[in-house]
């Protein structure tokens, strides 16, 4: 498709966020416009559509350097409020995982856990400004003789923080029943048995990868709202897959594509990293992420116009399928489906619960589409593209 | 439709009766049995919600019960939902018994309706942000 009747250039749409002219939407907003006036009209009057998501995401965390004490330290070990922390890299260097649990945390000894700290909340707590006590050890060398150091620092005191996530922004997910006759305790939330209901995460219509379902606007520097500050796609996170069943809408029937992401924490916000606690499974922490589709062309515009009625996932059983690694759909439901409240599986009616907020992916687009009409936010322009031609 | 949610506690002598079907029979009042108990001393423990066209049938219906020896009380702990933390995200209303924590459409707010809790604290250790708590009120007189 190279013959479009609209071309924008990033630069063009660029000058217009900088002039204040730019014209800004919001992911729900553009499914009306482009119903109303076309694609093609539609694309020549928009320039960005917004789009947002806030859910638990996994595989996030922040590498943290934690400064330098006298005698020198090169630590091995490191806890912040006695959360561990990767430190197998140099000098006082260390990677604290959103999913790692305090050290004297009873994990699922009584189960189910209730996971009340990890490494989530200690992100949540350094953006929140609190004091977090930081210990380290280290076995001594000729260079970096000190072995144990102990400290209390905020945010602002550390020399460097930045939040890497090597797997956020899922391009769709599962929807989990339980078919077995116990309650689970899953990663997807409590699953009560015999289909008692069925749990999902993705803002839909709104959700990031959902509006550019082939990443032809999203690549490596592309500029995003990341935990309330501006970050940006670094790369496709780990478990990216784009060779997968697709609508014709070209939107994914299942898991597919996912974005590696990087930002300052030291510019982010409490509101938009939350420590959480998921029962019977562990820490984690939910972040606030949103990526602005620059309309480049009518194309482009109707990715961006998909519906909850057109995007749809399949019903996955967490009782005894998934964690038995038996890849099996008991059926295949549309988001407006499951944002209605109930659905059928099976000839059961079974009540649907979201973990994804769609109160929070909602205001991440309003915002990001204010900054953007306000000339605060510009575009990064992909200086490498994911897409295989 | 007047509702509430009481506790009953049945001393072994009267543990074995046939009353709690009385309040529809007599009163034409509505239960609902959130939970029961008989402990191993044969002393009966059930919490239920029981419901009335007006306070005043429900009155009656709760005078029957402890004419009969039944010990009622209200449920002492209240649940709260911290509207501060609160993200929104719905994990509490798959684990919600009585749909007190529930969805409102379109706009996807977790809303929680107090009159409709039973007081089961299961959302206390589902909702991943720890919004949910519990609190205790000062006990007042049921009737």
């Amino acid at each position: 498709m190279n013959d479009h009747k609209i071309t924008k250039t990033y630069e063009q749409i660029n000058e217009k966020i900088a002039r204040g002219e730019a014209v800004v939407v919001t992911a729900e907003e553009i499914i009306g416009i482009a119903k109303e006036h076309g694609i093609v009209e539609a694309a020549s009057q928009v320039d960005v559509v917004t789009t947002g998501t806030f859910a638990p995401m996994c595989s996030s965390g922040a590498f943290i350097n934690i400064g330098q004490s006298k005698p020198l330290v090169r630590t091995s070990k490191t806890w912040f409020n006695n959360v561990p922390a990767y430190s197998g890299i140099a000098a006082v260097d260390c990677y604290l995982g959103a999913t790692q649990p305090c050290d004297d945390d009873p994990l699922n000894k009584r189960h189910p856990g209730e996971f009340n700290y990890g490494g989530g909340h200690v992100i949540q707590d350094l953006v929140a400004g609190k004091t977090v006590e930081i210990r380290a050890e280290s076995y001594g060398t000729d260079c970096y003789p000190n072995r144990r150091i102990e400290k209390t620092m905020t945010l602002k005191e550390l020399p460097n923080a930045m939040l890497v996530n090597p797997r956020n922004a899922y391009q769709n997910y599962n929807c989990a029943v339980n078919r077995s006759d116990r309650i689970k305790y899953t990663y997807m939330g409590t699953l009560k048995p015999g289909m008692g209901n069925a749990n999902y995460s993705t803002s839909g219509a709104l959700s990031p990868l959902f509006n550019d379902p082939y990443l032809k606007t999203i690549g490596l520097g592309t500029r995003i709202f990341l935990g309330g500050a501006q970050g940006y796609v670094t790369w496709t996170g780990t478990q990216h897959k784009s060779a997968v069943d697709r609508g014709l809408n070209g939107v994914p029937l299942g898991p597919a594509g996912t974005l590696s992401v990087i930002g300052d924490l030291k510019q982010m916000s409490p509101d938009w990293l939350v420590g959480q606690s998921i029962r019977g499974y562990g820490c984690s922490l939910s972040v606030g992420l949103g990526i602005p589709i620059p309309i480049l062309n009518e194309e482009i515009l109707k990715y961006t116009a998909v519906s909850d009625e057109e995007i749809f996932t399949q019903i996955v059983d967490y009782g005894y399928d998934y964690p038995e690694g038996v890849s099996r759909s008991y059926g295949q439901v549309s988001y407006a489906e499951l944002k209605s409240g109930t659905i059928m599986v099976k000839g059961q009616q079974i009540s649907t619960h979201p973990l994804s907020s769609m109160v929070k992916a909602r205001k991440i687009a309003e915002l990001l589409k204010s900054a953007i009409r306000r000339s605060k936010f510009l575009l990064g322009q992909p200086q490498h593209l994911f897409v295989q031609q | 439709m007047y509702a509430k949610i009481v506790i009953l506690k049945f001393p072994p002598e009267v543990a074995q009766k046939a009353l709690v079907c009385q309040l529809v029979k007599k009163y034409d009042l509505l239960f609902n049995i959130l939970s029961a108990k008989i402990s191993s001393r044969k002393e009966g423990v059930m919490v239920m919600e029981i419901s009335s066209t007006s306070r005043a049938g429900f009155k009656k219906g709760i005078a029957f019960l402890k004419e009969q020896g039944v010990r009622v009380s209200s449920p002492e702990h209240q649940i709260f939902k911290d509207e501060e933390i609160c993200t929104h995200c719905g994990a509490c209303t798959a684990v919600c018994p009585t749909q007190a924590l529930y969805i409102q459409r379109p706009g996807m707010e977790v809303l929680f309706d107090k009159e409709k809790c039973s007081v089961c604290e299961m959302c206390i250790v589902t909702c991943p942000t720890r919004a949910m708590g519990l609190f205790t009120k000062k006990t007042n007189a049921l009737v």
